[in-house]
Protein backbone atom coordinates (compact mmCIF):
# COMPACT_ATOMS: atom_id res chain seq x y z
CA UNK A 1 0.00 0.00 0.00
CA UNK A 2 2.81 2.48 0.96
CA UNK A 3 4.65 1.62 -2.70
CA UNK A 4 0.95 2.26 -4.47
CA UNK A 5 0.67 5.87 -2.26
CA UNK A 6 4.13 6.66 -3.66
CA UNK A 7 3.38 6.08 -6.95
CA UNK A 8 0.37 7.99 -6.41
CA UNK A 9 2.29 10.83 -5.31
CA UNK A 10 4.92 10.38 -8.07
CA UNK A 11 2.20 10.60 -10.57
CA UNK A 12 0.79 13.59 -9.07
CA UNK A 13 4.00 15.36 -8.64
CA UNK A 14 4.38 14.98 -12.38
CA UNK A 15 1.52 16.48 -13.33
CA UNK A 16 2.15 19.09 -10.84
CA UNK A 17 5.39 19.21 -12.92
CA UNK A 18 4.08 19.19 -16.12
CA UNK A 19 1.27 21.37 -15.84
CA UNK A 20 3.62 24.04 -14.60
CA UNK A 21 5.39 23.33 -17.81
CA UNK A 22 2.51 23.64 -20.08
CA UNK A 23 0.95 26.95 -17.99
CA UNK A 24 4.53 28.49 -19.11
CA UNK A 25 4.59 27.32 -22.80
CA UNK A 26 0.50 27.81 -23.56
CA UNK A 27 0.57 31.28 -22.14
CA UNK A 28 -2.18 32.08 -24.79
CA UNK A 29 -4.59 29.38 -22.95
CA UNK A 30 -3.14 30.95 -19.55
CA UNK A 31 -3.96 27.64 -17.56
CA UNK A 32 -4.02 27.94 -14.18
CA UNK A 33 -4.47 24.17 -13.04
CA UNK A 34 -0.27 24.28 -11.75
CA UNK A 35 -0.35 22.24 -8.32
CA UNK A 36 0.11 24.39 -5.18
CA UNK A 37 3.17 22.15 -5.10
CA UNK A 38 4.72 24.51 -7.63
CA UNK A 39 4.29 27.78 -4.90
CA UNK A 40 8.18 27.70 -4.38
CA UNK A 41 8.92 27.87 -7.65
CA UNK A 42 6.91 30.62 -8.63
CA UNK A 43 8.03 32.56 -6.03
CA UNK A 44 10.94 34.88 -8.08
CA UNK A 45 9.17 37.57 -9.46
CA UNK A 46 12.46 37.78 -12.04
CA UNK A 47 10.88 34.96 -13.98
CA UNK A 48 9.56 36.59 -17.09
CA UNK A 49 5.47 36.60 -17.12
CA UNK A 50 3.95 34.08 -19.86
CA UNK A 51 0.63 35.71 -19.80
CA UNK A 52 0.23 39.28 -20.35
CA UNK A 53 -1.76 40.79 -17.75
CA UNK A 54 -3.35 43.73 -20.53
CA UNK A 55 -4.27 40.93 -22.68
CA UNK A 56 -4.02 37.53 -22.56
CA UNK A 57 -3.76 37.11 -26.42
CA UNK A 58 -0.89 39.04 -26.28
CA UNK A 59 2.55 37.47 -26.15
CA UNK A 60 4.22 37.46 -22.64
CA UNK A 61 7.36 38.98 -22.06
CA UNK A 62 9.27 36.06 -21.98
CA UNK A 63 8.38 35.00 -25.12
CA UNK A 64 10.15 37.97 -27.09
CA UNK A 65 13.51 38.37 -28.41
CA UNK A 66 14.40 35.24 -28.75
CA UNK A 67 17.89 34.07 -29.62
CA UNK A 68 17.82 33.09 -33.33
CA UNK A 69 18.43 29.24 -32.57
CA UNK A 70 15.02 29.45 -30.77
CA UNK A 71 12.92 31.31 -32.92
CA UNK A 72 11.25 29.10 -35.45
CA UNK A 73 12.41 30.82 -38.23
CA UNK A 74 16.07 30.28 -38.04
CA UNK A 75 17.20 26.46 -38.57
CA UNK A 76 18.94 25.40 -35.22
CA UNK A 77 21.11 23.07 -37.48
CA UNK A 78 22.69 26.15 -39.45
CA UNK A 79 26.30 26.46 -38.13
CA UNK A 80 25.90 29.95 -38.90
CA UNK A 81 22.85 30.51 -36.79
CA UNK A 82 24.78 30.59 -33.39
CA UNK A 83 26.87 33.00 -34.45
CA UNK A 84 24.48 35.66 -34.83
CA UNK A 85 23.98 37.99 -31.57
CA UNK A 86 20.49 37.69 -29.62
CA UNK A 87 17.95 40.45 -29.90
CA UNK A 88 17.52 40.43 -25.79
CA UNK A 89 21.40 41.23 -25.25
CA UNK A 90 21.59 44.32 -28.08
CA UNK A 91 17.99 46.03 -26.48
CA UNK A 92 19.04 45.67 -23.02
CA UNK A 93 20.23 49.09 -22.92
CA UNK A 94 17.90 51.12 -25.67
CA UNK A 95 14.52 52.48 -24.32
CA UNK A 96 11.70 50.50 -24.27
CA UNK A 97 8.53 51.02 -25.88
CA UNK A 98 5.50 51.99 -24.00
CA UNK A 99 3.04 49.08 -25.84
CA UNK A 100 3.15 45.25 -25.78
CA UNK A 101 4.26 45.04 -29.52
CA UNK A 102 6.95 45.25 -32.52
CA UNK A 103 10.57 44.76 -30.73
CA UNK A 104 9.48 46.39 -27.73
CA UNK A 105 12.38 48.73 -28.22
CA UNK A 106 11.21 52.83 -28.76
CA UNK A 107 13.75 53.25 -31.36
CA UNK A 108 13.17 56.90 -31.62
CA UNK A 109 13.95 57.79 -27.92
CA UNK A 110 16.82 55.28 -28.44
CA UNK A 111 18.31 57.44 -31.22
CA UNK A 112 17.21 60.18 -29.73
CA UNK A 113 19.74 59.92 -26.48
CA UNK A 114 22.17 58.37 -28.08
CA UNK A 115 21.56 54.79 -27.21
CA UNK A 116 22.76 53.77 -30.66
CA UNK A 117 24.27 55.86 -33.17
CA UNK A 118 22.89 54.61 -36.62
CA UNK A 119 24.99 55.54 -40.74
CA UNK A 120 22.70 58.23 -42.12
CA UNK A 121 25.27 57.63 -45.11
CA UNK A 122 26.75 54.35 -45.82
CA UNK A 123 30.20 55.03 -45.90
CA UNK A 124 30.84 58.09 -43.62
CA UNK A 125 30.05 57.89 -40.28
CA UNK A 126 30.18 61.39 -39.17
CA UNK A 127 27.15 62.63 -41.44
CA UNK A 128 24.42 64.09 -40.17
CA UNK A 129 21.08 63.75 -40.71
CA UNK A 130 18.66 66.12 -42.83
CA UNK A 131 15.65 66.63 -40.33
CA UNK A 132 13.09 68.68 -41.44
CA UNK A 133 10.54 70.09 -38.66
CA UNK A 134 7.40 69.72 -39.95
CA UNK A 135 4.20 68.60 -38.08
CA UNK A 136 1.20 67.88 -40.59
CA UNK A 137 -2.03 67.81 -38.75
CA UNK A 138 -4.59 65.44 -40.42
CA UNK A 139 -8.41 66.03 -39.16
CA UNK A 140 -9.88 63.14 -39.15
CA UNK A 141 -13.41 61.89 -39.71
CA UNK A 142 -15.79 61.25 -35.98
CA UNK A 143 -14.67 60.91 -32.62
CA UNK A 144 -11.33 60.18 -33.09
CA UNK A 145 -8.22 62.77 -32.32
CA UNK A 146 -6.67 64.56 -35.24
CA UNK A 147 -3.73 62.45 -36.64
CA UNK A 148 -0.38 64.87 -35.61
CA UNK A 149 2.39 63.48 -38.35
CA UNK A 150 5.83 64.43 -37.42
CA UNK A 151 8.30 65.19 -40.36
CA UNK A 152 11.26 65.64 -37.65
CA UNK A 153 11.02 61.81 -36.09
CA UNK A 154 10.58 60.44 -39.40
CA UNK A 155 13.67 62.07 -41.15
CA UNK A 156 15.88 60.94 -38.83
CA UNK A 157 15.44 57.85 -40.13
CA UNK A 158 14.45 58.18 -43.83
CA UNK A 159 14.95 60.08 -46.61
CA UNK A 160 11.92 61.95 -48.62
CA UNK A 161 12.21 59.91 -51.39
CA UNK A 162 11.18 57.27 -49.29
CA UNK A 163 7.61 58.37 -49.05
CA UNK A 164 6.92 61.28 -51.40
CA UNK A 165 5.87 61.04 -54.18
CA UNK A 166 5.17 57.39 -54.30
CA UNK A 167 3.32 56.65 -50.99
CA UNK A 168 2.41 60.17 -50.12
CA UNK A 169 1.24 63.10 -52.38
CA UNK A 170 3.21 65.92 -51.03
CA UNK A 171 0.42 67.94 -51.11
CA UNK A 172 -2.39 69.05 -48.90
CA UNK A 173 -5.71 67.21 -49.26
CA UNK A 174 -4.31 64.75 -52.09
CA UNK A 175 -3.82 61.90 -49.78
CA UNK A 176 -6.47 59.91 -48.59
CA UNK A 177 -6.19 57.80 -46.27
CA UNK A 178 -8.05 54.96 -44.04
CA UNK A 179 -7.18 52.69 -41.49
CA UNK A 180 -8.35 49.88 -43.24
CA UNK A 181 -5.67 50.63 -46.14
CA UNK A 182 -3.12 51.16 -43.08
CA UNK A 183 -3.50 47.77 -41.26
CA UNK A 184 -3.56 45.98 -44.92
CA UNK A 185 0.12 47.39 -45.22
CA UNK A 186 -0.37 50.13 -47.31
CA UNK A 187 0.19 54.24 -46.62
CA UNK A 188 1.56 54.65 -43.17
CA UNK A 189 1.32 50.08 -43.20
CA UNK A 190 4.39 50.01 -45.47
CA UNK A 191 6.27 51.16 -42.08
CA UNK A 192 3.83 50.66 -39.20
CA UNK A 193 2.72 46.84 -38.76
CA UNK A 194 5.98 45.53 -40.19
CA UNK A 195 8.76 47.52 -38.99
CA UNK A 196 7.93 50.81 -36.83
CA UNK A 197 5.44 49.85 -34.08
CA UNK A 198 2.20 48.67 -35.30
CA UNK A 199 -0.80 50.54 -35.19
CA UNK A 200 -2.40 48.90 -32.11
CA UNK A 201 -2.24 52.12 -30.26
CA UNK A 202 -3.88 54.62 -31.45
CA UNK A 203 -2.87 57.16 -29.58
CA UNK A 204 0.39 57.60 -30.59
CA UNK A 205 -0.62 59.05 -34.20
CA UNK A 206 -4.21 60.16 -32.93
CA UNK A 207 -2.67 62.82 -31.02
CA UNK A 208 -4.20 66.41 -30.96
CA UNK A 209 -7.77 66.24 -28.99
CA UNK A 210 -10.40 68.06 -30.69
CA UNK A 211 -13.62 69.90 -29.19
CA UNK A 212 -17.17 68.61 -29.71
CA UNK A 213 -17.43 70.66 -33.49
CA UNK A 214 -14.55 69.40 -34.16
CA UNK A 215 -12.29 72.22 -34.06
CA UNK A 216 -8.72 70.96 -32.55
CA UNK A 217 -8.84 71.49 -28.53
CA UNK A 218 -5.35 72.19 -27.44
CA UNK A 219 -2.39 72.25 -29.22
CA UNK A 220 -1.17 68.64 -29.46
CA UNK A 221 1.75 66.85 -28.06
CA UNK A 222 4.40 67.08 -29.57
CA UNK B 1 -5.82 -4.75 -12.74
CA UNK B 2 -4.19 -2.72 -10.47
CA UNK B 3 -1.15 -2.31 -12.17
CA UNK B 4 -2.91 -1.11 -15.38
CA UNK B 5 -4.56 1.51 -12.84
CA UNK B 6 -1.56 2.23 -11.65
CA UNK B 7 0.15 2.79 -15.13
CA UNK B 8 -3.12 4.89 -16.03
CA UNK B 9 -2.36 7.20 -13.21
CA UNK B 10 1.34 7.83 -14.94
CA UNK B 11 0.66 7.51 -18.22
CA UNK B 12 -2.50 10.22 -18.00
CA UNK B 13 -0.75 13.05 -17.44
CA UNK B 14 1.82 12.21 -19.85
CA UNK B 15 -0.71 11.61 -23.12
CA UNK B 16 -2.97 15.19 -21.67
CA UNK B 17 0.12 16.94 -21.50
CA UNK B 18 0.63 16.26 -25.25
CA UNK B 19 -2.94 16.45 -25.89
CA UNK B 20 -2.49 20.13 -25.05
CA UNK B 21 1.47 21.10 -26.21
CA UNK B 22 0.95 23.21 -29.51
CA UNK B 23 3.43 22.70 -31.85
CA UNK B 24 5.70 25.34 -31.08
CA UNK B 25 5.02 28.52 -32.62
CA UNK B 26 7.61 30.64 -34.48
CA UNK B 27 8.58 34.06 -32.49
CA UNK B 28 11.40 35.13 -34.17
CA UNK B 29 12.15 38.91 -34.01
CA UNK B 30 9.54 41.57 -35.43
CA UNK B 31 10.51 42.98 -38.81
CA UNK B 32 12.62 39.83 -39.59
CA UNK B 33 12.55 39.45 -43.49
CA UNK B 34 12.96 36.12 -45.17
CA UNK B 35 13.72 35.68 -48.47
CA UNK B 36 13.14 32.71 -50.39
CA UNK B 37 13.12 34.11 -54.15
CA UNK B 38 15.32 31.40 -55.17
CA UNK B 39 17.13 30.06 -52.44
CA UNK B 40 14.85 26.71 -51.88
CA UNK B 41 15.34 26.27 -55.64
CA UNK B 42 19.25 26.17 -55.35
CA UNK B 43 19.03 24.02 -52.36
CA UNK B 44 20.44 26.91 -49.77
CA UNK B 45 18.34 27.69 -46.85
CA UNK B 46 16.23 30.96 -47.38
CA UNK B 47 17.83 34.10 -46.18
CA UNK B 48 16.82 36.02 -43.20
CA UNK B 49 17.52 39.95 -42.52
CA UNK B 50 17.05 41.07 -39.43
CA UNK B 51 15.87 44.25 -39.62
CA UNK B 52 16.57 45.17 -36.10
CA UNK B 53 20.25 44.50 -36.01
CA UNK B 54 20.62 46.73 -39.13
CA UNK B 55 18.61 49.31 -37.77
CA UNK B 56 20.87 50.01 -34.70
CA UNK B 57 23.53 50.64 -36.96
CA UNK B 58 22.14 52.07 -40.32
CA UNK B 59 18.99 54.62 -40.96
CA UNK B 60 16.34 53.24 -43.02
CA UNK B 61 17.98 55.87 -45.86
CA UNK B 62 20.96 53.64 -46.67
CA UNK B 63 19.29 50.92 -47.58
CA UNK B 64 15.72 52.13 -49.10
CA UNK B 65 17.10 55.16 -50.25
CA UNK B 66 20.72 55.12 -51.59
CA UNK B 67 20.76 51.46 -51.82
CA UNK B 68 17.46 50.89 -53.89
CA UNK B 69 15.61 48.50 -51.74
CA UNK B 70 12.12 48.29 -52.27
CA UNK B 71 9.87 48.61 -49.26
CA UNK B 72 8.73 44.77 -50.48
CA UNK B 73 9.51 41.79 -48.81
CA UNK B 74 10.85 39.09 -51.76
CA UNK B 75 10.42 42.27 -53.94
CA UNK B 76 13.98 43.09 -54.91
CA UNK B 77 14.78 39.96 -56.38
CA UNK B 78 17.90 39.84 -55.17
CA UNK B 79 20.66 37.21 -56.27
CA UNK B 80 24.35 36.60 -55.33
CA UNK B 81 25.83 38.17 -58.81
CA UNK B 82 24.07 41.40 -57.72
CA UNK B 83 25.77 41.18 -54.13
CA UNK B 84 28.81 40.09 -55.78
CA UNK B 85 28.72 42.70 -57.85
CA UNK B 86 28.18 45.29 -54.97
CA UNK B 87 24.52 45.81 -55.40
CA UNK B 88 21.78 45.78 -52.64
CA UNK B 89 23.28 43.87 -49.48
CA UNK B 90 26.69 43.81 -51.50
CA UNK B 91 26.87 47.78 -50.76
CA UNK B 92 28.17 46.71 -47.59
CA UNK B 93 28.89 43.01 -47.20
CA UNK B 94 32.02 43.31 -49.17
CA UNK B 95 34.44 42.82 -46.42
CA UNK B 96 34.84 46.88 -45.89
CA UNK B 97 31.90 47.81 -44.03
CA UNK B 98 30.35 44.65 -43.12
CA UNK B 99 31.54 40.85 -43.90
CA UNK B 100 31.48 39.58 -47.13
CA UNK B 101 29.55 37.10 -49.05
CA UNK B 102 32.14 33.86 -48.04
CA UNK B 103 29.30 33.37 -45.00
CA UNK B 104 27.00 32.03 -46.50
CA UNK B 105 25.18 30.21 -43.29
CA UNK B 106 25.23 33.65 -41.43
CA UNK B 107 21.80 35.13 -44.15
CA UNK B 108 21.03 31.37 -45.60
CA UNK B 109 20.00 30.88 -42.29
CA UNK B 110 16.35 29.75 -41.92
CA UNK B 111 14.57 26.71 -41.71
CA UNK B 112 14.44 25.59 -45.22
CA UNK B 113 10.84 26.05 -46.85
CA UNK B 114 9.88 29.09 -44.85
CA UNK B 115 7.73 31.56 -47.32
CA UNK B 116 9.30 35.02 -48.08
CA UNK B 117 7.80 37.17 -45.42
CA UNK B 118 8.29 39.98 -43.18
CA UNK B 119 7.54 38.33 -39.38
CA UNK B 120 5.32 39.51 -36.80
CA UNK B 121 3.80 42.27 -39.33
CA UNK B 122 -0.13 43.12 -39.42
CA UNK B 123 -1.11 41.88 -42.77
CA UNK B 124 0.92 38.55 -41.77
CA UNK B 125 -1.41 37.71 -38.65
CA UNK B 126 -4.26 39.13 -40.58
CA UNK B 127 -4.25 37.54 -44.00
CA UNK B 128 -2.52 34.52 -43.60
CA UNK B 129 -0.87 33.48 -40.03
CA UNK B 130 -0.19 30.38 -41.02
CA UNK B 131 2.36 31.44 -43.62
CA UNK B 132 5.39 31.48 -40.72
CA UNK B 133 7.30 28.47 -40.69
CA UNK B 134 7.19 25.14 -42.59
CA UNK B 135 4.76 22.15 -41.28
CA UNK B 136 2.62 24.90 -40.19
Amino acid sequence: MTVNKGRIFAALAAMAIFSGALATVMSEKGEAHAAPATKQDAAPAAAPAAVNTFNRLLKGAGERNLPPTEDGIHDPANPGTALLQTPRDAFSTLSKSTGAMGNGVNWVEALKNNQINPRYDRLNPAEEAVVFDLDIVREVKGSMPNVVYPHDRHTMWLDCSNCHPDIFIPQKGANQISMAQIVMGEKCGVCHGKVAFPVGECRRCHSQNKDASGAPAAKAKK
Amino acid sequence: MKKLTKNLLILLPLTAGLLFTAPPEAEAEYADVVINNYSDAAGMRPAIFPHWFHRIRFRCKVCHADLGFKFQAGGNQINMLKIIDGEYCGGCHNGEIAWSVENCDMCHSGKPGTPTQVHGSTVQKLVDPKMVAPGK
